[in-house]
């Protein structure tokens, strides 16, 4: 598959309406995240404890907290921390996913048969739980925080590959290739997993919304980015104990959350209907 | 021969949809399986090919010599050497067998390359020149398409395009016109009939109408319910068909100056493999049937002007 043709979608959904303004935020706090150092007007973990607890102000944009950092800084780096952990996490998870989904739709027997139990016991928890238990048995912290997101959304991609190769192995052009002396092989990665791919892929890009609301939570618990790193969930902890003294503390890192989750979302359904996969996403 | 089955049975567990099945395919010469659906055409194609294992059957009895090697001693790995590169099978629908997601030139491109080893280049100069042999115009341009670009009939010379891309020596056709416009069918079945006499290949063309089989076919073998009904050269048996199948079969062409209304099928529809009855598989729907016709099974005997027939009360006799 060329470049040109997998970024097609991609373009189609940004021209619609709400494909357009949800794919804005998503460059602009995607920009913010690589370009922080760039950008934050000052340092995330230098404190400042006489401009503590300052409301929005022309000097802090978004005000301060209450050792009297940024938090325009602070919600630009928490960005970077929310980003890179949801996106990475999910990649890692989507990966695993495909080959554990394809191998178990391909080989069959009693290896799918295995898989499809683990998966089904794991679909039956939460994933909360299944990354809360994770981040107790690693350890809190960034890495952590990723295997345990990674993991806790691996049955979801396990199941969809594996639903969509069962579909297409009986396609007539599997048939075909095979009646003209194609190996199990070839048809696994030239026919299997391109067409399983796209349904795949905006599922990862549905379930990354998911993993930033996750990601937060396990930062609210004190169990993501440790400090003075930043990140929206554990902005939004130390804000809870403020928020009748200061609510712009625990109010505006939520903003950022729930704007970026709901701006992924918009554009994942836009770029279903470009792909016209909808059908395909539901039987899975 | 290029081709000989010989008495070819096909077992799924305890049912056996096809037995006894006989009928040879040379170079250079085009053999029609005919049949109603349900007749065990497509079996005798998958069997042919080594296929029968993906659809849970397996081959019970009888040989299939190709080249002279019995294909049917061969292991799975041997036989997927064949598949492509000597047998290519060009199947039924072409809406849903090509890939969608790679471009149809890539896909014909494959097959040039794995199974005559060509680089990149050679493959598409190859893709190119087999698709302008096929009358494509502008053959680069609709190789770069996708298949949903592509109007039936050319998906169906793309499909032929692959299976030519390994130069085999047999082509099996599994009615490669059912799903095309009647204008685009007798378009399809030209250009493999001249394939076959430029290139000399084989060609086993499955189909259930007879019309096609009277346009192409050099030889013709009848199926009904997984036996053989009546072999012959295309002529001959078109001109004197003696089994009563084969001459209702050729009663349901139609032909010019027929009153409106007239064209008459078979009565009756044919019978279940699980549920096949004793004596000759046809008695129920038959006109000529006689009383052994219920208990006796008519074998194919070969007959003195050439083809064998399986018939106890024939056309043509007392």
């Amino acid at each position: 598959m060329s470049l040109a043709r997998s970024l097609a979608p991609v373009a189609r959904a940004a021209r619609t309406p709400m494909g357009a303004i949800a794919g804005l935020w998503l460059a602009l706090i995607v920009a913010a995240a690589i370009f922080a150092p760039l950008i934050a007007p000052y340092a995330y973990d230098v404190q400042n404890l006489p401009e503590s607890f300052q409301p929005p102000s022309s000097a802090h944009l978004l005000g301060t907290d209450e050792f009297g950092r940024d938090l325009l800084t602070r919600i630009i780096y928490g960005a970077r921390t929310s980003l890179s952990v949801s996106v990475i996490s999910i990649a890692i998870s989507v990966f695993a996913g495909m080959v554990l989904g394809a191998a178990a739709g391909y080989i069959g027997g009693a290896f799918d048969r295995a898989v499809t139990i683990v998966v089904d016991l794991s679909w039956s928890f939460p994933e909360i739980l299944v990354a809360l238990i994770l981040v107790a048995i690693i350890g809190p912290g960034v890495t952590g925080t990723m295997a345990a997101i990674g993991v806790a959304y691996l049955a979801q991609f396990t199941r969809l590959t594996r639903a969509q190769i069962l579909a297409i192995r009986s396609e007539t052009y599997i048939e075909a290739a095979r009646s003209l002396g194609a190996g199990g092989r070839f048809i696994l990665f030239r026919h299997l997993l391109p067409n399983a791919l796209a349904p795949v892929l905006v599922a990862g890009m549905l379930a990354t919304g998911d993993a930033i609301i996750l990601e937060a939570t396990l930062g609210f618990f004190g169990l993501g980015a440790q400090p003075p790193l930043p990140s929206w969930g554990s902005m939004m902890s130390s804000g809870s104990a403020l928020l009748f003294k200061a609510p712009w503390i625990i109010i505006l890192p939520g903003l950022a959350v729930a704007i970026t989750v709901i701006a992924i979302n918009l554009f994942g359904d836009a770029l279903i209907r470009a792909l016209d996969i909808k059908t395909r996403l539901r039987e899975a | 021969m290029l081709l000989s089955v010989l008495d070819l049975s096909v077992r799924f567990g305890q049912v056996e949809p096809l037995s006894g099945i006989s009928f040879d395919v040379d170079r250079g010469e085009i053999l029609g399986l005919v049949g109603e659906s349900g007749s065990g055409k497509s079996l005798t194609a998958m069997a042919v090919a080594g296929l029968l294992p993906l659809v849970g059957g397996r081959i019970a009895q009888g040989s299939v010599t190709f080249d002279g090697t019995d294909l049917t001693r061969l292991a799975e790995a041997e036989l997927r050497a064949y598949r492509g590169r000597r047998i290519a099978f060009v199947t039924q629908n072409p809406m849903t067998a090509l890939d969608p997601a790679q471009r149809v030139g890539e896909q014909i491109d494959v097959v040039a390359r794995l199974h005559r080893g060509q680089s990149r280049q050679g493959a598409r100069a190859t893709t190119i020149d087999l698709l302008t042999s096929l009358r494509i115009p502008e053959a680069a341009a609709i190789s770069d398409a996708y298949p949903h670009q592509l109007s039936g009939g050319m998906k169906q010379r793309i499909v032929i395009a692959m299976a030519l891309a390994g130069e085999p020596d047999l082509i099996i056709a599994d009615e490669p016109t059912t799903a095309l416009d009647v204008t685009v069918q007798a378009q399809i079945i030209h250009l493999l009939g001249q394939l076959v006499r430029e290139r000399g290949l084989g060609l086993m063309l499955i189909t259930h109408d007879m019309g096609v089989v009277a346009q192409v076919c050099d030889r013709v073998a009848v199926l009904y319910a997984g036996r053989l009904a009546e072999t012959h050269n295309a002529a001959p048996l078109f001109a004197a068909p003696r089994h009563p199948y084969t001459a209702a079969l050729i009663g349901c062409i139609p032909r010019e100056g027929m009153a409106p209304g007239s064209l008459t099928g078979i009565p009756g529809a044919v019978p279940s493999a699980a549920a096949y009855s004793a004596g000759c598989r046809f008695h129920a729907r038959c006109a000529r049937m006689e009383e052994r016709c219920r208990t006796e099974v008519p074998l194919p005997a070969p007959r003195p002007e050439g083809g064998a027939l399986a018939c106890h009360h024939p056309l043509g006799a007392p």
